[in-house]
């Protein structure tokens, strides 16, 4: 019987002629990534190891979640992994001024491939799936022994297959999907699976909305997800991969655990209401919802199409004099580039907040926390109680262009009515 | 492994930023972060709880983020282990990674209520609820998983094979 990609990439990891749903491997590892607050935790127990690390050109660190240091406690968690990045002289670690978001930096830096088996100390790994690797978080004991191993161990996800089809209306794109989905399925809907996306709408968009749908898998509960690679995929990797790569497909007989197919194109933007990114509506139905704040960006849309996006609806805009609007381009290339176009004159005009790449407030950690009662339409991934600051704020999901809208409005918008 | 105590029970989906706010992961220190622990859910769990607690919670526990410090907060606030309905993979590998016994078992979860005594006999999977007698058995542990337990978690188990020079027991 056939392979899924999934099963394919790890069976080659696992130096095997196949593998099945189930069944615990040893699979070879490429990358190993933990950032400034997963990392602290994994070095420490790394030490009592006693090993150097396998590779220190596949250990990669990233400082993004309370960087620039917030306070002194961030300031020495982040001085933890630098001193260990040099101390093992490793090639890839990304100082603030250099560094982004880990999940919109590895791929844009040619640091993962496809093919690959990537492991990160942080649950939004499972975002390079979109490249057609299987990527997958872990903890930072996980990432201690793998650091040392360059390998770990997995139980073979079964996969779910969610095939798209029709045609996306304007506005709606790769967050819409996803929270479509996770709204179809719920929070643990693909628990320990591996999600697989495909279909013709997947096929038409572009690595940033590829991007974005990899990365909230893990909000279904997810191992990993993960998109086939096509043309689109090789025109993305060639100019940027460091190593060589290679492009898996699954196999026409491969066995799915279920296959989901949905028609899409009566799909409105989506808006994930508190406290649940399963508690999805479409936007008109948030219309009521006043908001204090809008934040644009993360690992899930802080990439350059998605600044893009924002862009043309804040053109020539005003943001709502009740609202703050915070944008954080993905990473310091993305913040060139969206200089570069021009977005960042189109937002500061606006009257939005511009910021140096950083996770910020997308896990309530600083740049923008919520007071007890206020609102804020963000383009992250979760919207989980006190998630963006107080217990009692509330955090809703949706796109950037929706966001970009609700911020001119002051109150959650379909781009539409703005424009 | 034989714990006794209370049953602290929460609801489904209950996710990392609960068990331990991310506003608190600027440190590691096992005691601040208990000192945290399921704040959000319960502001009085992290001073009421006592050594040998069980927490006893729904489906998909620990869903959410790969943060560590979820099951370290859990074990430093004294509770001695945790029986769900289910647990989100991360938190599972997490939890046996870092030596706190987790156990699955949807009918003790509907056999628990806030409050009652519990004794937990996690070798042998066995969680009695002292207060009604009723006995439930949780699904069994996978072997893997218990040879990290048994060589006192991951990191023990690593160094061992690094020892040894074999690779992981699963392939
Ligand atoms: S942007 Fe948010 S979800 Fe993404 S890695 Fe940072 S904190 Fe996690």
């Amino acid at each position: 019987m056939g392979m899924t990609i999934t099963e394919k990439i790890l069976a080659a990891h696992a130096g095997r002629d196949a593998v099945r749903p189930g069944e615990l491997i040893s699979a070879r590892i490429d990358i190993a990534l933990g950032n400034d607050i997963t990392a602290p935790l994994a070095i420490k127990e790394f030490e009592k190891i006693g090993v150097p690390v396998f590779d220190p050109e596949r250990v990669v660190l990233v400082p993004d979640h309370f960087t620039p240091n917030k306070d002194i406690k961030s300031a020495e968690q982040a001085k933890i992994v630098r001193d260990f990045a040099r101390k093992h002289t490793l090639t890839h670690y990304f100082e603030v001024g250099r560094m982004g978001i880990e999940h919109c930096l590895l791929p844009e830096q040619g640091l993962v491939v496809p093919g690959d088996v990537v492991i990160g100390a942080d649950s939004h790994t499972c975002t390079c799936g979109a490249l057609g690797a299987f990527a997958t978080g872990i903890g930072s004991t996980d990432l201690a022994a793998a650091m040392a191993l360059g390998e770990t161990w997995f139980r073979v996800p079964p996969t779910i297959r969610f095939v798209y089809e029709g045609e996306l209306r304007p506005w709606v794109g790769g967050k819409d999907l996803i929270l479509h989905t996770i709204g179809q399925i719920g929070v643990e809907g693909a628990r320990y699976c591996a999600m697989e996306f495909t279909g013709p709408v997947i096929a038409g968009l572009d690595m940033d909305g590829r991007f974005t749908m990899a990365n909230m898998a893990v909000e279904a509960g997810a191992k990993n997800g993960i998109i086939p690679p096509d043309a689109v995929t090789e025109a993305y990797v060639r100019a940027r991969a460091r190593r060589p790569y290679r492009l898996y497909a699954g196999d026409p007989d491969a066995s799915y655990l279920e296959v989901y197919t949905f028609d899409v194109s009566n799909l409105e933007p989506q808006v994930a209401f508190p406290h649940s990114p399963a508690n999805v509506r479409p936007v008109w139905e948030a219309r009521e919802v006043r908001i204090d704040q809008a934040v644009i960006g993360s690992c899930t849309n802080g990439r350059l199409g998605d600044l893009r996006l924002a862009a043309r609806v804040l053109a020539g805009k005003k943001v709502h004099p009740d609202v703050r609007l915070i944008i954080i381009p993905g990473t310091q290339e993305i913040y060139r580039q969206a200089l570069e176009e021009g977005l960042l004159s189109i937002f500061l005009a606006a009257g939005a907040a511009v910021s140096t790449p950083t996770c910020g407030p997308c896990l309530g950690g600083h740049m923008g926390i919520l007071a007890a009662g206020e609102r804020a339409v963000a383009t992250t991934n979760r919207n989980f109680v006190g998630r963006m600051g107080h217990p009692a704020s509330e955090v809703y999901l949706a796109n950037p262009a929706v966001a970009a809208a609700s911020a001119v409005a002051g109150r959650i918008a379909h781009p539409e009515e703005v424009i | 492994m034989r714990f006794e105590g209370r049953a602290w029970k929460f609801g489904d989906n209950i996710d990392t930023d609960v068990i331990i706010p991310a506003r608190y992961l600027n440190t590691t220190d096992p005691r601040e972060l208990a000192a945290h622990c399921m704040e959000d859910a319960d502001p009085s769990f992290a001073r009421a709880v006592q050594p040998g607690d069980i927490i006893v919670a729904g489906k998909n526990f620990g869903c959410g983020s790969s943060r560590e410090h979820a099951p370290l907060a859990i074990k430093a606030a004294g509770v001695a282990c945790v029986v769900a309905r289910s647990f989100a993979r991360i938190f599972y590998r997490n939890a046996f990674n870092i030596g706190l016994p987790i156990l699955e078992c949807p009918e003790a979860v509907d056999g628990i209520g806030n409050g009652d005594r519990v004794l937990v006999d996690a070798a042998a999977g066995l969680i009695t609820n002292v207060t009604t007698g009723v006995t439930f058995r949780a699904e069994p542990v996978p072997p893997f998983m218990q040879e990290i337990i048994s060589a006192g978690g991951l990191i023990d188990y690593v160094r061992k094979r690094v020892g040894s020079g074999a690779r992981y027991g699963g392939g």
